[in-house]
């Protein structure tokens, strides 16, 4: 990073970047900022109401606060819980992928194809699969006698998208940590062998931080995507039943898009990119942080 | 050899996982709509086409495809050709701001759609571009720029400075050391670029279904009028499903000897 | 272990071999003697790293059978033969210290906590790593790497041969004399068999007790540096040992007379008549010694290269470049000059391999 000439004029590279950024991404939250301070009465008269909405959102005694919170604390859960069974469940494939040979090509493909399927067809194939009457998975778990039915009972909605998204999103970990694996010379692990150590060794003592850099990418990703979700929970369960399934994004749309109602929608989308915004930075700082301590040009 | 069994037996179970899901709704396309809703059957017992054939031959369905694969091309084209100089500048330059300028791009690939999609709605609407494939194509660069600067980004710090040095010296005005000599040589990355652009502009679904109404309409909106006075065609939804899982298969058959490579970066 | 025994020992990579051509490593023969430092030299894609592979157990050969003394251990895994590899890159465990790095070989042995305590105090000593210890391996150059890769394979006492792939690659040019002074202490204190594979004939003759020199997969010559020098037994060896190499002429021999174009050169010894092979005569620039014109064999100066220790004249003996050395107390030499080879130094090479002519 530091041998790297200062050249101002560099801007002029920037400068198309820069204009559609701004014009797709300030623009639009300085309109929300602007939604955010302000009420209407009417079609188009505004006036200020300062920081009402704000305060209405992030007290939990209100209708909005609560559902905020109600919303906030579901989407933690969910995201801890598929990271919790992504990240290993990710790892674990990884290291049963084939590495060289015929086999390579068509295990990526079947790997990679769940990535590419618009989201609301996910959601489509698990809405379908879950299903009591039609569906293989609703049908199958019914047979054996578990009561299941995410239409009705909220157990069985967070069953589904939770498996749903274990179904979507492995995938990606599994990648990342099969290319991460691919990096490491064999002189590595023919030096373990010498060493005569064990298959868990191995992995513990040579794997494991080889993949310390793709492993928070993934992680901090994964983290990302599940907390913005929208798409997939929204066509399995709408939301439900009642608001057992209800993530932020799924009520952040309702709000603006099915009530119109904008102060409101304005607040409650600030307060999301912040939050969403910090965890960026949390994690732009841990990966320069572990580039530099590897001597890595960041 | 225990050790490879077990690898091999679990990976098994895993694409077993993966694929039944997927089996099921392209059984499900081949069925009527009274064999689904009768009772649980594997496969087509009597297997019939025309959900497929709805599907081709009403205009209003495959327009629908064509929708889609128009602004996912139209942002491709946009992202690489805006990140390019963008992802040249700030592996090579230092300039003023460039960390955080850097940090701010990255972050709106973090962008939640839930939070754009009113403002866009307006936005759009007010320029006149509502219900056009350019609305969802600039909707997408708000995450997809982002993701192919990065990505270039990376690639292009793989490329020694001396080549740009080297072409200076030997009279190559920039543009032409550019295009003759530099984009050859980072194909791979703006492939890799080009590749996650697809992926993520093809499977989003809030912006695409906000931004348009009918002229541009995608697949995406289309699946939803699967529900008549007779009940739910699961058939038809089931086809139409299926069919928006082939682009997807397509790329990643062709890609399938780089996605490694493209993970391989870890700037997804 | 006091010999490692390569016996029709061969090896190709794509399943057995019908053709010459498929062989990575043609059949060979060879005893490497305890206490001994060998170097595996020639250019990329000769073999030896794969040779240096079949000894270490990390690739099994299609063909022979590698004893170790009498024990035959040709399929034997990696880990149950006494021997100790260092690669090309160092190879340590990023999360421990020196010491747990020193001591991983041994606690996978399991040997009790004192003794592996002790053994690496003592291979740390000899590998002046004894400060570094408590340190994560990670944060160090890549010289002391190198050392921590070297100790991981002293420390186990078991430990007779130790195998070198082009271990200084990634080391600073600067500490490559260092870690090789180093590499020859430690092998004259421990007194193993050691095998060292490099492509630079530098590295190879420094170190080396014994050079093997080989190519395309076949062993050209086992020698000591010196009788690689003067006495090389193939055009190859000739022309890759020595700086620059040997100045090989097409000649064509009767008796105990060779004709280099139009030029008689009288030969040592007396030679059968060779029909329909090609025949080289090979002499060293170093034995070339340039003279006065009219001197030994008449030759047109070209250039003279002026290397500071030594003087270089390129020279044209009839149609034949070759190279010769400008004695000290001669003036720069300009065209007509003579040539005067060093006697019993200039050999003859038959299809590229030397032969010795029969006694006069």
């Amino acid at each position: 990073m530091n041998d790297k000439p200062v050249n101002n004029r560099a801007w002029f590279f920037v400068l198309p970047v820069l204009i559609i950024v701004l014009f797709s991404a300030l623009l639009p939250l300085m309109t929300v900022v602007n939604y955010s301070v302000q009420d209407t009465i009417g079609q188009n008269s505004f006036f200020w109401n300062g920081a009402a909405w704000f305060r209405e959102l992030l007290d939990p005694t209100t209708d909005l606060g609560d559902r905020f919170a109600g919303a906030l604390q579901r989407n933690l859960v969910f995201s801890f819980i598929i990271l919790i069974i992504e990240v290993p469940l990710g790892i674990a494939i990884s290291l049963c992928m084939p590495r060289s040979g015929w086999k390579v090509g068509p295990t990526l493909v079947i790997m990679a194809l769940p990535l590419l399927i618009p989201w609301n067809v996910v959601g489509t194939i698990w809405q379908i699969f879950g299903r009591i009457d039609i569906g293989l998975l609703g049908y199958f778990i019914n047979s054996l006698g578990i009561d299941y039915n995410y239409t009705g009972d909220a157990a069985s909605a967070w069953f589904t998208v939770v498996a749903m998204d274990v179904w979507h999103w492995t995938s990606l970990v599994a990648l990342l940590c099969f290319a991460g694996l691919k990096a490491i010379p064999d002189a590595y692990y023919q030096a373990a062998r010498i060493d005569g150590a064990s298959r868990l060794s191995v992995f513990r003592n040579i794997e494991l931080p080889k993949l310390r850099r793709v492993l928070v990418i993934a992680i901090l990703l994964r983290f990302m995507d599940s907390f913005m979700i929208y798409t997939e929970p929204f066509v399995v369960t709408g939301g439900g039943p009642g608001n057992s399934t209800t993530f932020i994004s799924v009520d952040l749309v309702k709000i603006a898009l099915g009530e119109f109602d904008l102060g409101r929608a304005a607040a409650l989308s600030l307060v999301y990119n912040i939050i969403i915004l910090a965890v960026c930075w949390l994690f732009f700082t841990v990966t320069t942080h572990l580039d530099q301590r590897e001597g890595r040009p960041s | 050899m225990r050790y490879l069994n077990a690898r091999a037996f679990g990976l098994g179970l895993y694409m077993l996982g993966l694929a039944l899901p997927i089996y099921w709704l392209i059984n499900m396309s081949f069925k009527t709509n009274e064999e689904i809703t009768s009772g649980l059957t594997l496969w087509p017992h009597e297997p019939i086409l025309s959900n497929y054939g709805k599907i081709f031959n009403d205009p209003s369905w495959y327009l629908g495809y064509v929708h889609s694969l128009t602004y996912v091309f139209i942002n491709m084209a946009i992202s690489i050709v805006v990140a390019l100089p963008a992802a040249y500048a700030f592996s090579r330059y230092r300039f003023l701001g460039d960390k955080h300028l850097f940090f701010w791009l990255l972050s709106n690939r973090m962008a939640p759609a839930a939070v754009y999609a009113l403002p866009f709605f307006n936005l759009y609407s007010s320029i006149g571009l509502f219900d056009t494939p350019w609305a969802v194509a600039l909707a997408h660069c708000l995450f997809n720029v982002p993701l192919a600067v990065w990505i270039l980004e990376g690639f292009i710090s793989g490329v020694p400075r001396e080549i740009d040095e080297t072409a200076q010296i030997d009279g190559y005005s920039f543009p032409r050391f550019f295009i003759k000599i530099f984009i050859p040589l980072i194909a791979n990355g703006i492939g890799v670029a080009a590749f996650f652009c697809f992926m993520f502009s093809w499977v989003e679904l809030l912006l695409a279904r906000t931004l348009t109404a009918t002229a541009a309409k995608p697949i995406t909106s289309i699946m939803t009028r699967t529900v008549s006075a007779s009940g739910m065609d699961w058939g038809l939804l089931a086809a139409a499903g299926v069919l928006c899982m082939i682009p997807g298969a397509i790329v990643i058959w062709f890609v399938r000897n780089h996605i490694a490579k493209g993970f391989a970066l870890g700037r997804v | 272990m006091s010999r490692i025994t390569l016996d029709g020992i061969a090896h190709a990579y794509r399943g057995t071999a019908g053709k010459q051509d498929d062989y990575a490593l043609k059949p060979l023969h060879h005893v490497w003697e305890q206490g001994m430092a060998y170097a595996l030299l020639g250019p990329s894609g000769c073999g030896k790293t794969t040779l240096l592979n079949i000894i270490s157990g990390l690739v099994t050969p299609s063909e022979g059978r590698l004893l170790f003394d009498e024990k035959d251990v040709t399929r034997l895994p990696t880990e149950k033969r006494n021997i100790a590899q260092v690669f090309q890159f160092p190879v340590i465990y990023d999360t421990m210290t020196v010491a747990e790095n020193l001591a991983f070989p041994l606690k996978n042995r399991g040997l009790p906590r004192a003794q592996i305590e002790a053994r690496v105090k003592e291979i740390a000593g000899i590998l002046d790593l004894t400060p570094d210890l408590n340190r994560r391996a990670r944060g160090l150059t890549a010289d002391a790497k190198q050392k921590i890769s070297l100790g991981r394979g002293l420390v186990r006492a078991d430990v007779s041969a130790v195998l070198f792939d082009e271990p200084l690659t990634v080391i600073d040019p600067g500490l490559k004399w260092e870690l090789r002074s180093k590499l020859k202490a430690v092998h004259r204190a421990l007194d193993m068999l050691m095998i060292y594979v490099t492509h630079d004939q530098v590295e190879a003759l420094t170190f080396a007790d014994r050079v093997v020199v080989m190519k395309d997969g076949s062993v050209l010559q086992v020698g000591t540096p010196l009788d690689l020098f003067e006495r090389p037994e193939h055009t190859f060896v000739g022309y890759f040992i020595g700086s620059p190499g040997m100045n090989l002429l097409p000649a064509t021999i009767t008796g105990n007379r060779a004709r280099v174009g139009t030029l008689e050169i009288q030969l040592d010894g007396t030679y059968p008549n060779f029909i329909d092979r090609t025949a080289q005569l090979g002499i060293r620039p170093d034995h070339a010694i340039l003279a006065a014109p009219g001197q030994g064999l008449p030759v047109q100066v070209q250039r003279v290269d002026d290397l500071g220790r030594v003087r270089l004249a390129r020279v044209m003996l009839g149609n034949h470049p070759m190279v010769a050395t400008v004695p000290q107390d001669m003036s720069v030499p300009v065209g007509a000059a003579g040539v005067l080879f060093e006697p019993g130094r200039l050999h003859v090479y038959i299809d590229e391999r030397r032969v010795e002519g029969a006694a006069a």
